[in-house]
């Protein structure tokens, strides 16, 4: 269980995140969405530690993430950015091997050599794991890091954002492959999504920020109805009912 | 394997730089003992040191360029585009006017000193430029380190002390003699360290929130790394003076061939950059030949050619 209690972030006089509290219950997908600028990402990074917050505490399982120790954190939570620019030049096996670096320290064993293989096989880069990141396309790229995320294997993972650069393919297959994460492995997935549709689809859970609040949450029954939708993106929604999924449709 | 021959390579080097020089030294003579005592006390007292000391300059050098362009996370970053260096030769140039009989030990601290808080300023600006383009990165650091040295100069100039100023900024192997190389022998100790802590240097070349994410203290890893550069920086500086490009070269060079997992190319990064340094000293050696010109201009011409050979290949494949 992730414990969220009255977390501010403030930049000069901009308040970003503005008092949240939340509880994310373990086990599930929960997908965070809402409008550009509304916290979300700055939220996630503060829970998995990369921001320091100015006020309030964040529990993990209980853990205090501001006073645990980086490396027994690291085995329990495990958090993705949405842009990952590196100047280090590494092959999709060095990366995805250091997943193992809260374990193995860097001199991976034979256990972790078969995570390794595991994740790589998962997400479909058994072919290119000599490659080098920099000769790969953004979407394969963004698969090698979140193959190394599930080599970490944590019992919460965070993404930023996952589906950014990747075609409708690939992002059907990563939510796909987040949600069986969730669901086989009872690991506790949080995504941040732009995607209505695919929170609708795949989260168990949709928490909505809106102005660096939390502005509700609920089932993807609960919230994905148009005059929710409507105050929280200030546009115009329908929402239908296909094969038992609740689409919305704000293109016109 | 590869690395086994990658070291006889640079042993050959090493006996050319033992047995090349004005003063003609045979090694069959040497073997069979019919080397005369002079003979036997240039190569124990001049070129041995000369080239153990050339050796561990230049391996030092090396890995620390590679260690400075994963903590600035730029591919343009060494000691002597950094204000390392000129840090390095202003904390010498305080030792000179505090005590000028200074036992080498103290010299060396204070040049520690000096490159250990240039570099940390360096790194610090850097957080605080909104905009880090990759060409900026390296400008900022030519520009502190041109600061930092006109501040040194005004300070030599004052107090006639231009000359030993002059002395520190030219990387010379020259004068190095039994008795005056030894302190490098820290370096070695220093670039092991670095070896030791290879992983996480890699992941600090990751970024910080991903070094942080693998529950890494990125702060710490930082301070480390400050260490072990301004530690070698300084040797380096004392004993033979500034070896520009060295770390821009070598690092640069291992990155394109094999990558950047420290753990698996920091061996090939310090025997390349030994044997460098060693190949510009004997070139230094011949070309004036009796005379010599300093390994520092020999590499400063090789360096700034490949420092716009990896410009113009950053924007070729940006266009």
């Amino acid at each position: 269980m992730i414990e969220i209690r009255d977390v501010s972030k403030t930049y000069g006089s901009t308040v970003v995140v503005d008092g949240v509290s939340l509880t994310l219950p373990k086990g599930g997908l929960t997908a965070i969405i809402g409008p550009n600028g509304a916290g979300k990402s700055t939220l996630l990074s503060m829970v998995a530690r990369l921001l320091p917050m100015d006020s309030g505490q964040v529990m993990v399982d209980g853990l205090d993430v501001a006073r645990t120790p980086g490396d027994a954190l690291a085995r329990r939570l495990a958090f993705l950015r949405q842009d990952n620019h590196m100047v280090a030049r590494l092959t999709v096996r060095d990366l995805v091997t250091f997943g193992r670096y809260p374990y193995s320290r860097g001199r991976p064993t034979r256990e972790d050599q078969g995570h390794v293989e595991r994740a790589l096989g998962y997400l479909g880069l058994s072919d290119l794991s000599e490659r080098y990141l920099d000769e790969l396309s953004g979407g394969q790229r963004q698969r090698a890091f979140v193959a190394m995320v599930l080599c970490q294997d944590t019992d919460y993972m965070l993404f930023d954002e996952p589906l950014n650069n990747l075609d409708i393919r690939h992002a059907v297959g990563m939510m796909k492959l987040l949600k069986g994460a969730a669901k086989d492995f009872a690991k506790t997935v949080v995504v941040v999504l732009h995607d209505i549709n695919f929170a609708s689809c795949y989260a168990d859970h949709i928490v909505v920020m809106r102005d660096g609040k939390l502005f509700l949450q609920g089932t993807p029954d609960d919230i994905v109805r148009p005059e929710i939708l409507s105050s929280i993106y200030a546009t115009d929604f329908a929402v239908h009912d296909l094969d038992g999924h609740r689409i919305a449709t704000y293109f016109t | 394997m590869r690395l086994t021959l990658a070291l006889i390579a640079l042993l050959c080097l090493g006996i050319t730089s033992l047995f090349f020089g004005v003063s003609d030294i045979s090694p069959l003579a040497l073997l069979s003992g019919e080397a005369d005592e002079k003979a036997v006390l240039v190569l124990l007292a001049s070129r041995l040191p000369r080239t153990l000391a050339l050796v561990l300059a230049g391996s030092g050098l090396a890995v620390c360029g590679t260690l400075m362009q994963m903590l600035a996370r730029n591919r343009f970053v060494e000691p002597s585009t950094a204000g390392t260096v000129e840090s390095a030769s202003l904390g010498m140039l305080i030792a000179l006017i505090i005590s000028p009989n200074m036992p080498v030990m103290g010299k060396m601290a204070f040049a520690a000193g000096f490159a250990l808080l240039g570099t940390a300023l360096f790194l610090a600006i850097l957080r605080r430029i909104p905009l880090r383009s990759v060409v900026m990165v390296p400008l900022v650091g030519l520009m502190l380190g041109g600061v930092i040295y006109s501040v040194a100069a005004f300070i030599a100039y004052r107090l006639n002390l231009m000359q030993s100023l002059a002395a520190f900024e030219s990387g010379d192997f020259s004068s190095v003699l039994r008795g005056r190389y030894e302190i490098l022998w820290l370096s070695l100790v220093m670039t092991i360290a670095a070896y030791v802590a290879a992983d996480r240097f890699t992941l600090a070349g990751l970024g910080e929130e991903f070094a942080t994410n693998l529950g890494l203290n990125y702060h710490r890893i930082m301070m480390l790394g400050l260490i072990i550069v301004s530690m070698v920086t300084a040797c380096v500086v004392v004993t033979a003076g500034v070896i520009p490009f060295l770390g821009l070269i070598v690092p640069n060079v291992i990155s394109m061939i094999m990558g950047d997992s420290l753990r698996r190319t920091l061996p090939w990064t310090a025997i390349l950059g030994a044997g460098l340094v060693l190949a510009c000293d004997i070139i230094g050696r011949i070309v004036v030949w009796p005379f010599e010109v300093p390994v520092g201009a020999v590499l400063g011409v090789l360096g700034s050619a490949f420092f716009l050979f990896l410009l113009f290949r950053r924007q070729s494949r940006a266009a």
